[in-house]
């Protein structure tokens, strides 16, 4: 492949591309990113392949590796071209059939269709599944199209046309008027207006220049930037191309968390196609322009997603925050002018420069602009990720795309924005969802993690569960940090083990007050959030634990203690075989019971017990067990 | 009993010859690694990462030989590879079980989990059974939320996991 020199060039390859495909050929694709193949989906590909040699199908129909289209939940997930057949929770077992009746004769396997669980209607198109039905998908859409470690795939759909464009038709202060006019603000959490920020790094003095793409997403519970990654590194890169030009850099830098590896490798493959196809490199595309990309890969530290502590990061030193006097953009890697965006920010990018500003502004809020990436997970029934467009409200995302809560169980939150957000209960599931709407409810939009609770989340739990989490991620720098999470981190345990008192409230309140003010970095200042919304919202939880000992969600381990029904108990003995303490005591016919000394509240015999015996008690006395042995009555 | 003696002699000295090759392969490995990255002191961080990849730990002749070709102190190395999750100073099991702990894990049961799996192996995170078999260890995202709860085993997911499951996916170990 000899590298393209202008942009009549990058569009004779496209046609050349495009004629050597023929639409009409069968085409498998399989999800190759995470989710799926944590289930299996690796195995799929190889089965596929096989079956298709076995029936001499090899040169008549493709096999195809993608990425992520949101749904990872009814993973392994396969397509079938050209139909466009969405095929959910795929075994090697029904490969056979796929190939002979739906890539041979265009019929559809019923039972791989995706079924709403509550209609019980299957669904052969996308557009038809109620999790995909609202959603609006600009960044993920490609991904179940294209090979992301084939840049041919992404120059097929119309890639790099955006950089052509660019480089070619626009100067950099217009690409940056586009940016700014487009109202496009920062996808990693802050939600920072992105062409100011590019404006300032580009007027800073001093070069050279760099870039940064921040796919660190140390937010447990959010996923968006390993999937853009993994299954469109291209549009990643394209983006962070025009933003280089637009900044004037010339080295660029993609920092992968340390738990994505093919992400980074995904990128590495991506990085150096580009480059062998002159869209990266010098001189790319004939315009003289140009810049060069690395792979930094993580080590494993969420106070690193910060840009200040990723910089230092990537100079090879501990990443610890530092104090903002100076902003990272005037500032930053090496002191000089460094521009970080999140990888779905630089991803965007390229749909404002073809689409134009206009376009995209007159998607979502006026507030925050374009679509918004979430995912939605914890106790709703469909998750995965989401793409929506700004200003959808949390009951739609929830009970329309997220087809409501599990197990026919109550909706009691909402947890946005990982660590530095909040909770946001039922009363205000009518918010529409935007970077400023959530602040003012004491959450945040973050980099778009939805976590949904049920009536069995402990919200004291919870608050403890963030604040454990970040004492054990701060890096210490700073006293209100490392002192307040500490001192938060100890009553929040005394709460949840029952050892509560009066006047825990006030002090947590009282060290939030500090943390805010005096921590020297987001993690700190924004450590306080969950604990806060958990109090305003759900503050006689709270009064429970310190003052009756009680849980109610039942989940704080030592207020709760595990009982079996006697009424209920059909002596099936399996609780009793699996109790891992020997805790059990009954037998054949027998009523069992649970001698609550030996229990450690492990919770096999309460998953385990089919008939809904074993209950969780708290705040109130354990009844004694039943005297004697006592024959049970068997239904009929 | 002397031609005894020798011979013992002469296996110690021989274990001792296989010792010295052992370590100058090891130095060898970290050496490529070093070179791959270009010597840059930049990516210290990245160097560590393929000598923990290849090791499964950072021994500590590997730390003074990367000092060494880079020229920055032990002490740095060491800051580093404190502060970061990814690194162990110690060698690591067989096999390295990694349970997510993030917060869409946490709701769906991995607290519970993780207890389970302690008491069946004995060990709290971060420690490694006394056989040298499992090392376990948590991590606060693994990034597939939505099979949660999930589990690596050596880098291979189990997801949509129940209490029970454990018993079963570590028989499949040995
Ligand atoms: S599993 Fe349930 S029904 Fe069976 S013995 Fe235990 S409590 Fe009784
Ligand atoms: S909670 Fe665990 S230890 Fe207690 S009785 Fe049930 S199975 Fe046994
Ligand atoms: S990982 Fe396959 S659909 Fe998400
Ligand atoms: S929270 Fe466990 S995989 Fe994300």
């Amino acid at each position: 492949m000899k590298p393209i020199r202008s942009p009549e060039d990058l569009e004779r390859l496209r046609k050349e591309i495009l004629a050597k495909r023929e639409p009409s050929k069968p085409c498998i694709t399989v999800c190759v990113s995470t989710g799926c193949v944590a289930q299996g989906s690796i195995k799929l590909v190889e089965a596929f392949k096989a079956e298709l040699e076995k029936q001499g199908l090899t040169d008549r129909v493709e096999v195809k590796e993608t990425g992520c289209v949101g749904f990872c939940e009814q993973g392994p997930r396969v397509t079938i071209y050209p139909q466009e057949i969405y095929y959910f929770k795929v075994k090697p077992e029904d490969v056979p059939e796929i190939v002979s009746k739906t890539v041979l004769k265009n019929e559809i396997v019923e039972r791989l269709l995706y079924k709403d669980p509550i209609t019980g209607k299957t669904a052969q198109i996308l557009e038809e599944i109620p999790f995909y039905k609202y959603q609006l998908r600009l960044l993920l859409e490609n991904n179940a199209k294209i090979n992301p470690k084939n840049i041919e795939d992404y120059i097929a759909i119309g890639g790099y046309s955006a950089l052509a464009k660019a480089l070619f038709k626009m100067t950099p202060e217009q690409i940056i008027e586009e940016v700014k006019k487009s109202n496009l603000r920062g996808r990693g959490g802050g939600g920072f207006p992105t062409g100011i920020k590019w404006e300032t790094t580009r007027n800073a003095p001093g070069e050279p220049k760099y870039v940064i793409v921040n796919c660190d997403q140390g937010d447990p519970g959010a996923f968006m930037d390993r999937t853009v990654m993994e299954g469109n590194p291209h549009s990643v890169l394209e983006g962070l191309i025009i933003g280089a030009y637009a900044i004037g850099a010339h080295r660029g830098f993609v920092y992968v968390r340390e738990e994505y590896p093919i992400a980074a490798e995904n990128i590495s493959i991506a990085i150096e196609q580009a480059e062998e196809y002159g869209l990266l490199g010098g001189n790319i595309l004939g315009s003289g322009f140009s810049f060069n990309v690395e792979v930094y890969r993580g080590a494993g530290a969420f106070v690193s997603g910060e840009s200040s502590a990723l910089m230092t990061a990537i100079e090879g030193k501990v990443g610890e925050p530092r104090p903002k006097y100076i902003h990272t953009a005037v500032k930053g890697l090496w002191d000089k002018p460094s521009c970080l965006n999140n990888t779905k920010t630089w991803a965007t990018i390229p749909l404002i420069i073809l689409k134009g500003a206009e376009w995209f502004r007159n998607i979502g809020t006026k507030g925050s602009s374009g679509t918004m990436i979430f995912s939605l997970v914890g106790k709703v029934n469909n998750t995965g990720l989401v793409e929506v467009p700004m200003g959808i409200t949390l009951r739609d995302l929830i009970f329309k795309i997220g087809g409501g809560i599990r197990g026919g169980k109550k909706f009691k939150a909402v947890q946005t924005g990982g660590p530095s957000g909040g909770f946001i209960p039922e009363q205000y599931l009518d918010t529409p969802v935007d970077f400023d709407e959530l602040t003012k409810l004491g959450s945040m939009m973050g980099s778009g993690g939805m976590i949904v609770m049920d009536e069995d989340a402990c919200m004291v739990d919870m608050a403890r569960y963030f604040i454990d989490f970040l004492l054990d991620e701060s890096c210490g720098k700073c006293v209100p940090c490392r002192e307040g999470l500490r001192a938060m981190s100890k009553i929040l345990n005394d709460i949840c083990e029952g050892k509560g008192k009066d006047g825990d409230i006030e002090k947590i309140e009282d060290l939030a007050e500090v943390m805010k003010e005096a921590s020297l970095c987001a993690l700190g200042r924004t450590a306080v959030n969950p604990v806060l919304t958990s109090l305003k919202y759900f503050r006689n939880e709270w009064e429970e634990h310190i003052k009756e000992k009680k849980c109610q969600a039942k989940a704080c381990k030592a207020l709760i203690n595990y009982y079996i029904d006697p009424e209920k108990c059909q002596a099936c003995m399996l609780c009793l075989r699996e109790c891992p303490a020997g805790a059990v005591i009954g037998g054949k016919d027998q009523v069992h019971w649970i001698d609550q000394k030996k229990c450690v509240k492990c919770g096999t015999c309460y998953e385990l017990c089919r008939f809904g015996a074993v209950v969780k008690l708290t705040g109130e006395p354990i009844p004694p067990p039943p005297m004697g042995v006592k024959p049970i009555r068997k239904k009929k | 009993m002397e031609a005894l003696r020798y011979a013992e002699a002469i296996k110690q000295i021989r274990q001792r010859g296989q010792a010295i090759k052992l370590i100058v392969q090891e130095l060898r490995d970290v050496d490529a690694i070093v070179d791959k990255h270009k010597s840059d002191r930049s990516r210290l961080i990245q160097i560590l990462l393929d000598v923990q990849k290849k090791y499964g730990w950072l021994p500590k002749l590997a730390l003074i030989w990367i000092s060494e070709r880079l020229n920055v102190s032990m002490a740095q190395i060491y800051s580093i590879a404190t502060f970061y999750k990814a690194f162990s100073l110690i060698p690591r099991g067989r096999h390295t079980i990694r349970v997510c702990m993030g917060t869409s894990c946490k709701v769906r049961g991995a607290p519970e989990l993780l207890n389970n799996l302690q008491r069946i192996l004995g060990i709290e995170p971060g420690q490694t059974t006394p056989d040298g078999k499992f090392t376990l260890t948590t991590v606060n995202c693994l990034g597939c939320c939505a099979i949660s709860p999930v589990l690596t085993i050596d880098g291979e997911y189990y997801g949509h996991l129940k209490l029970t499951d454990v018993k079963k996916i570590l028989a499949k170990y040995n």
